[in-house]
């Protein structure tokens, strides 16, 4: 992406990326998990992750992102498409249509009774599937040369 | 399935098998397996002669696709039989013929013995099927099947050329007869012929009937070569010989006689049936017995002669059809043209089919049919000298070979007419006898040229390629056996009467017969002093005056502009097609994305806008609207602002960053209508879009010249246009609601039913998942197609 020959030294942008960066993917952890109530959703949560990444690209270079977060994104985006489609095809084990979900109260051993629903896992592949497919999409535009 | 099933589908399975015996076989001429299957076939047929004479028709039928109504119904009567007859016999002798005359090692001859078997097998289908749509799937594999016996010698041009043109002309008859067929399907709900026949009075008075009528005669006139449709005949000359004899003297041509003849009961009684088929005939007559006459080629003579000689039959099953307006047989003057239609077609099948023979055999021992090279053959060639001369003159009319017979006959028929006093034909009548005895007069002198011309006078030996001898014996086979019936119909013409032409008149004439009456035809040749006797002697004096003092009048052709012939006509119209669709073609299939792009928006603005008045649709109700607040018009203002700086801006990048404000604004309308998932959304893809935007622009090349846009009004127009209509439509949509809208729905449901609060996000995931999980897909794909263009790009060189 840099066409400048110039070493240019980005502490006070790195410096401060690095400490944005989880605040920025933390939040879209939470936009992500708050989508059945409030707005958000695996759409937005996983725009801004893959924006916490590109946060990431713009202070360090392309290599060095790849070190930090060594995902291949294709496969991400492949993995993510994957669970949406399996969450849909569970219903048909339980004699139901396509993509019925099912929501109710789990007890779980450490946090007591959870409300969960599982368009709670098919919001996750969307969040996949987004995240997957915009940081492809940035990676390989910004590897051309 | 009956044995007369199996007799049609034999050729095709001999068809089958018959490149096997060419290729393990080479030693041994391939015709000699195929003659098998005719010589089968006409021994079968022949052994029907008894019992269909007798009245008993064979019929049997065999589920096709008996939903539709279509069942493989043959039905052998005595004109079915008739034709049976001929392409079997013909066929063996063809084939026979055909065995001396290709070469075995020159020659791909599996190729040519399956299109001929196919052909052979397909024309039996033709004469014996009884439902027109097995009729009519017969009738295009002889197109087909001719088609490819033209083209046989595919690598030079005219062949090509000719089958092209007949395979152009027929199938645009056969698709009419189609169209025919269906229509008297609507009329009867039947493809039944017999079961038509029956029915004949009601497809008279049906609004279809003349549509009907039209349809199935173009059919007709274009296999049998009538005018204006010949013009296929002579072109299709270039065909190994065998198939010129085979198909277009004796066998194809005569499909569209047979097809008249068949519908004479069904379509007979209407007047334009009367006019268009005797009319046409008698003018095919004329014209091409008129244009033989300038013809150079042998087979360009004999090709005009079947033109005008088809016209001829034409004509008699016109004026046959006039007995049909009379309750029985007595008294019933122009039975007598059917019977001489029947008669003549048989003759012509004899002598055509030998005068063809004849040529090729002249062609294929001196090299050249051209008849300006050809002369004095008569001393080296005797027999072939022979047959032609029996056959010219059988042609010719004159006694005592069986031409003279049909064409007295045929002279009877047309003074008949004169008697007719239906449809105008009282006035009018008299051009059907002038116009046969010129047309008699001019087939007299052609006949007189094929004899005379190649084997009398001067013998050229410097113009010719071989020196001429006589041709081997087998070869002179098939041509003797035809010059034989020749003389031998001519002599005792009524060893068919009984046999076969009663029975096929009777075929044409179903309701003239009582129960268990029969047909009664004799034919004499001795008819007293009648009309029909002057005429023959007129046409063989006027006839021989004419050909001793050609040299004269023969410059009268000259007169005739090479510019107005038919040919050109069907050149000219060919070659008009191709250049008016190019150029159609040419006006709207520019290369230009714009103008495509142009064309679609004009058409959707235009269509919708015209169903919007047409339907008288528009309509504006402002009561149910909410109100405007101020942030909603200040917003508005500033959207129009950046979407007039795009289309003003002077660069791109301004362009770029009006449409990112665009965006952003959109965004803030979620805001203010309460879309907090789409106003989000709607932030980041904007922020990315413009990136990648951005990108691109960066990457231009840098000699682009950052200009205006260019200012055009009919762009201007047409997106005026398009924006108006939409407007127009959302306003009418927007004030015609007529129902409550699914929302209440989900309000309601959101959280019993799926657990959730966010009723966009339930919608998204829940109610609508699948929409969300192909919009994922779609993602998907575009990510891959994105990896794929970067990083699969072949460089420039690899691609070369």
């Amino acid at each position: 992406m840099k066409r400048t020959n110039l070493k240019t030294n980005d502490l006070i942008l790195q410096t401060t990326v690095n400490i944005v960066f989880f605040i920025i993917f933390i939040f879209s952890i939470y936009i992500f998990f708050a989508g059945h109530y409030t707005p958000g959703g695996g759409f937005v949560g996983g725009l801004l992750t893959s924006s916490a990444i590109v946060l990431l690209l713009l202070a360090y270079d392309v290599k060095t992102v790849a070190a930090i977060v060594p995902f291949n994104f294709l496969k991400v985006a492949a993995a993510g498409l994957l669970i949406a489609l399996a969450t849909g095809a569970g219903g048909i084990f339980y004699g139901e249509p396509f993509l019925k979900h099912a929501h109710g109260p789990v007890h779980f051993p450490l946090f007591g009774e959870i409300e969960l629903a599982s368009a709670t896992a098919f919001d996750l592949g969307v969040y996949l599937t987004v995240v997957g497919v915009t940081m492809t999409i940035i990676q390989t535009i910004g590897e051309t040369e | 399935m009956s044995f007369l099933h199996l007799a049609i589908l034999l050729p095709f399975m001999a068809a089958i098998l018959i490149p096997l015996f060419y290729k393990q076989l080479k030693h041994i001429h391939t015709g000699w397996f195929v003659l098998v299957v005719p010589v089968i076939l006409f021994v079968y047929f022949f052994q029907k002669i008894g019992p269909v004479s007798k009245g008993l028709n064979d019929y049997s039928t065999a589920n096709w696709i008996p939903s539709l109504g279509i069942q493989f119904t043959v039905y052998a009567d005595g004109l079915s039989l008739l034709f049976a007859l001929l392409i079997s016999g013909i066929g063996a002798l063809v084939v026979l013929y055909s065995i001396y005359y290709l070469s075995k090692e020159k020659e791909e001859l599996h190729k040519f013995y399956v299109y001929l078997l196919l052909f052979m097998g397909a024309m039996l289908g033709v004469v014996l099927s009884d439902n027109l749509v097995v009729l009519y799937t017969f009738w295009e594999l002889t197109s087909l099947s001719s088609f490819l016996l033209i083209g046989y010698w595919h690598t030079r041009e005219k062949s090509r050329y000719g089958a092209v043109k007949s395979m152009l002309i027929t199938v645009f008859g056969g698709l009419s007869m189609l169209g025919g067929i269906i229509l008297l399907y609507l009329i009867t709900g039947t493809f039944s012929v017999r079961e038509m026949v029956i029915q004949a009075a009601v497809i008279m008075e049906h609004p279809l009937f003349l549509a009907a009528l039209i349809l199935f005669l173009l059919g007709a006139f274009t296999k049998s070569a009538q005018f204006p449709f010949y013009i296929w005949l002579p072109d299709a000359m270039e065909a190994p010989t065998p198939v010129s004899a085979y198909l277009h003297s004796a066998t194809m041509v005569k499909a569209g006689i047979y097809l008249t003849a068949r519908f004479t009961p069904v379509f007979g009684l209407a007047p334009e049936w009367f006019w268009l088929v005797g009319g046409i005939g008698i003018l095919t007559l004329a014209w091409g017995s008129f244009n033989a006459i300038k013809q150079t080629d042998l087979k360009a003579i004999l090709a005009f002669s079947t033109v005008s000689q088809l016209g001829l039959i034409m004509s008699l099953l016109g004026a046959g059809a006039a007995a049909l307006h009379f309750e029985s047989l007595d008294d019933n003057l122009f039975t007598v043209a059917a019977v001489a239609a029947i008669f003549h077609l048989i003759n012509h099948a004899t002598f055509k089919g030998s005068l063809f023979m004849a040529a090729g055999i002249i062609d294929h021992e001196t090299g050249t049919r051209d008849i300006r090279r050809l002369g004095g053959l008569m001393n080296f060639m005797p027999i072939t000298f022979t047959i032609a001369l029996i056959g010219a003159f059988s042609m010719a009319g004159i006694p005592p070979f069986n031409g003279f017979l049909s064409k007295e006959m045929f002279f009877t028929g047309m003074v008949n007419l004169l008697e007719f006093d239906l449809f105008n034909a009282d006035t009018w009548g008299i051009l059907f006898p002038v116009l046969a005895w010129v047309g008699s007069v001019f087939t007299f002198i052609y006949s007189m040229i094929i004899v005379f011309k190649p084997f009398t006078g001067k013998l050229q030996a410097e113009k010719l390629e071989k020196k001429p001898h006589e041709a081997p014996l087998g070869m002179l086979i098939s041509p003797v056996i035809l010059a034989s019936l020749v003389i031998l119909f001519g002599i005792f013409p009524n060893i068919l009467a009984a046999s076969i032409i009663e029975p096929a008149a009777a075929s044409i004439y179903p309701f003239l017969l009582e129960d268990g009456e029969k047909f009664h035809v004799h034919i004499s040749h001795w008819h007293g002093f009648s009309p029909e006797l002057y005429m023959t002697i007129g046409v063989i004096v006027l006839g021989a005056i004419l050909y001793a003092t050609q040299s004269k009048w023969k410059r009268l052709f000259k007169l005739f502009p090479e510019k107005l012939t038919l040919n050109r006509l069907y050149d000219q119209s060919l070659h008009g097609l191709e250049s008016g669709s190019e150029k159609i073609q040419k006006f709207y299939m520019t290369g230009f994305l714009r103008n495509y792009l142009g064309i679609i928006f004009i058409f959707t603005a235009a269509l919708t806008g015209w169903a919007l008045f047409a339907q008288s649709a528009f309509s504006f109700k402002a009561e149910s609207n909410a109100p405007i607040g101020t942030y909603e018009v200040v917003l508005a203002v500033l959207m129009t602002a950046g979407v007039v700086t795009i289309l003003f801006a002077k660069s791109r990048l301004t362009s770029i960053i009006a449409l990112g404000s665009v965006g952003y604004g959109v965004a803030l309308f979620f805001v203010l209508f309460r879309a907090p998932d789409l106003a989000l959304t709607q932030l980041v893809i904007e922020t990315i879009t413009t990136a990648l935007f951005l990108l691109c622009f960066y990457y231009l090349p840098e000699l682009q010249k950052r200009e205006k846009l260019a200012f055009k009004v009919n762009n201007l127009l047409i997106s005026l246009g398009v924006g108006t209509v939409v407007t127009l439509i959302a306003l009418s949509a927007n004030s015609q609601r007529v129902s409550k809208t699914i929302s209440e729905y989900f309000i309601e449901n959101s959280y019993k039913e799926a657990g959730g609060k966010n009723m966009v996000n339930v919608i998204l995931v829940d109610f609508r998942g699948f929409d969300t999980l192909f919009e994922i897909t779609v993602l998907g794909i575009a990510a891959l197609g994105i990896f794929a263009m970067v990083k699969l790009r072949m460089s420039r060189k690899e691609q070369s």
